[in-house]
């Protein structure tokens, strides 16, 4: 077993696209939880109509990319409305149950039949981010320090996928310390209070839940223009838990959280795959596929998650004094 | 509304002159009314409620809403405050009409509530708290947000506005700690301070006494007198009879959501309805009903 490639490998995956595009969207489930107290389940809605906005804007329509990008941020804000102007007025149950729901309705409303000249249908759509490989500045080769490296592809795309990040995570620091930042976590300490105090909460609510899902829906463009393809079946129910699992694990209701936990969960889970992987290679332990791999993962993020609640319920930056207030 | 607040503590009649001559019947007109209520009426189901034929409260008064449990007083407070709707009726708070406005919009246009079970709001600091009751802040409209010089004025005038409230509340050297760090009696301390905050004309607390322990039940009523002392009109819930009679201008009494009774506290304390309502009318024995007359 060669535990410098495991971890080179791992913090490849840590700091790399990917993690960037997850870091990305649990910032907008933060936002939506962490400081609003709104229960979304189905963020990965966000992110599925954020790439196809994308996606559909350039190789069905043959507009260009920014105008794909804009798309899909109209796309989050229309879903949005769509999910909250029936449940906000609820009790919080209802949104969350509307979410699951309506992320799934949406991903088969992508894939099906009908939908195949817009959407590909289950085979998706392809070659629609040669523009942004095109606006490449680096020249081709690998760039990094000793085991760790990137290709020229992967810098430029992680440049633009933590700028975002950045831009987000600024964003929400000032939006955060600001009245409208403490109107938001009064909503969610106790919304009658806030709104008994001539604040209008539903209003509040949609706002966050519109901004929390153009975070979610540019981490979906990130996806479709790092993959330059795209199907519906990439956007499972399970990717919202792993951003629920990032969000808690770095700390909800922390600008930082959600990056955070991205990184840490995406290192961990390489760590635990390569790990796995060479051991099942070498034959050490005789009940270990390769193939199994895959399925003990899961397993090992629900006992992460179990150790997390039971040794650190604020996540690794929370505040545990404000975590345990209403806890006596 | 601040300048009825001067005429009021600049000498004007004592505040319970204010309801001379009003008859001690239900639904009686008093002489200038801040909120005015006729016909409202909500059920639950078959259950009526409330259904309040006439109402009014006179502006810069105590007013106690009292009744025996399940009287309809909190659903009543509910409706006037926009936090539930009605089935039938209206209502005006200073001449303008409140009927179907949401409880934001009621609290903005001066009237604002406290609740039953104390709503601090846990995890902000107290002077969180009180900053976000403060009314017109440009920096609570998400592109305002942004622009940091916009609000920073208006915040600092609204923190030393706060620091005076929570001074006169003994909240002061609180300020920096969390809500949910308070005992009982200091949340509802908490939360009256923060209603003012919102610079209401008139204030509606929901069993204010309610959980607290009685060493603070003193300073809760001065804190109440002194809000009338300052101008305000308010109508509070309450069961507790000693405080009730203590310091109310005025009392309407609720039985299965009727108005049975109104008056002063010796009007209500020597009518029979009221006995009745509260002990129930089957306990007529000989002796109680000799004393009733």
């Amino acid at each position: 077993m060669d535990f410098l490639y495991i971890l080179a490998t791992a913090i490849e995956t840590a700091i790399g696209p990917i993690a960037a595009v997850y870091a990305l969207a649990a910032i907008g489930l933060n936002l939506h939880f962490g400081y609003t107290g709104l229960l979304n389940f189905g963020q990965v809605g966000f992110m599925l109509v954020g790439g196809y906005g994308v996606a559909v804007s350039v190789s069905t329509f043959g507009l260009p990319l920014w105008a794909g990008v804009l798309a899909s941020i109209g796309c989050a804000v229309l879903l949005a409305l769509l999910l909250g102007i029936p449940t906000l007025r609820l009790r919080a149950d209802y949104l969350s149950i509307c979410t699951i729901a309506v992320a799934e309705v949406a991903r088969l409303v992508y894939r099906a039949e009908f939908a195949r000249d817009v959407t590909g249908g289950v085979y998706g759509l392809q070659g629609f981010a040669s523009a942004f490989y095109d606006a490449n500045p680096f020249p081709r080769g690998d760039y990094g320090i000793g085991d760790i490296s990137f290709s020229a592809r992967d810098l430029w795309m992680m440049i633009a996928a933590w700028g975002l990040v950045l831009v987000a995570s600024v964003v929400m620091w000032l939006l955060i310390h600001s009245p409208w930042g403490r109107v938001i976590k009064g909503i969610r300490e106790d919304e009658e209070a806030v709104r008994s105090l001539g604040k209008n909460v539903f209003a509040y609510k949609m706002q966050s839940l519109v901004l929390g899902g153009v975070f979610g829906a540019l981490a979906g463009a990130l996806i479709a223009v790092n993959q330059q393809t795209i199907t519906p079946d990439q956007f499972m129910p399970q990717v919202t838990f792993y951003l629920w699992a990032m969000l808690l694990l770095g700390g909800a209701g922390r600008t930082l959280g959600p990056v955070l936990g991205a990184v840490v969960m995406w290192f961990l889970l390489t760590v635990f795959d390569e790990t796995l992987r060479s051991l099942a290679a070498t034959g050490v332990l005789p009940f270990l596929q390769g193939s199994d791999v895959g399925a003990l993962r899961h397993a090992m993020v629900g006992l992460a998650l179990l150790l997390l609640i039971v040794f650190r319920p604020q996540g690794i930056i929370g505040n545990r004094k404000e975590m345990l207030v209403n806890v006596k | 509304m601040s300048s009825d607040a001067t005429e009021v503590t600049a000498g004007g009649p004592a505040p319970v002159d204010r309801m001379a001559g009003v008859a001690a019947t239900p639904g009686v007109a008093k002489p200038d009314p801040i909120l005015k209520a006729h016909g409202v009426r909500r059920s639950f189901g078959g259950l009526t409620a409330v259904d309040v034929e006439h109402l009014e409260v006179q502006r810069g008064t105590i007013t106690a809403l009292i009744g025996p449990n399940g009287a309809g007083k909190s659903t009543l407070f509910n409706l006037l405050t926009g936090f539930d709707r009605v089935d039938a009726g209206e209502w005006s708070f200073e001449g303008r009409r409140l009927n179907g406005l949401g409880g934001h919009r009621v609290a903005r246009s001066g009237m604002v509530r406290t609740f039953q079970l104390t709503k601090a709001l846990t995890r902000l600091t107290v002077l969180d708290n009180m900053l976000l009751a403060a009314q017109g802040q440009l920096g609570e409209r998400v592109w305002g947000a942004f622009l940091r010089s916009g609000w920073r004025g208006q915040e600092r005038a609204n923190i030393e506005r706060a620091e005076q409230l929570l001074e006169r509340f003994k909240l002061l050297d609180k300020r920096h700690e969390m809500a949910g760090n308070l005992s009982g009696g200091q949340r509802k301390l908490l939360e009256m301070a923060r209603s003012l905050m919102v610079d209401p004309s008139m204030v509606m607390l929901d069993e204010p006494m309610a959980g607290v322990n009685p060493a603070l039940v003193q300073s809760l009523l001065g804190h109440i007198t002194a809000l009338r002392d300052d101008g305000m009109t308010v109508l509070f819930v309450e069961h507790d009879m000693d405080v009730i009679m203590g310091i109310s201008d005025w009392i309407v009494v609720l039985a299965q959501g009727q108005v049975i009774a109104e008056g002063r506290p010796e009007d209500i304390r020597a009518d029979q309805r009221v006995v009745d309502a509260y002990l129930g009318a089957q306990h007529g024995e000989p002796a109680d009903a000799e004393e009733g007359r």
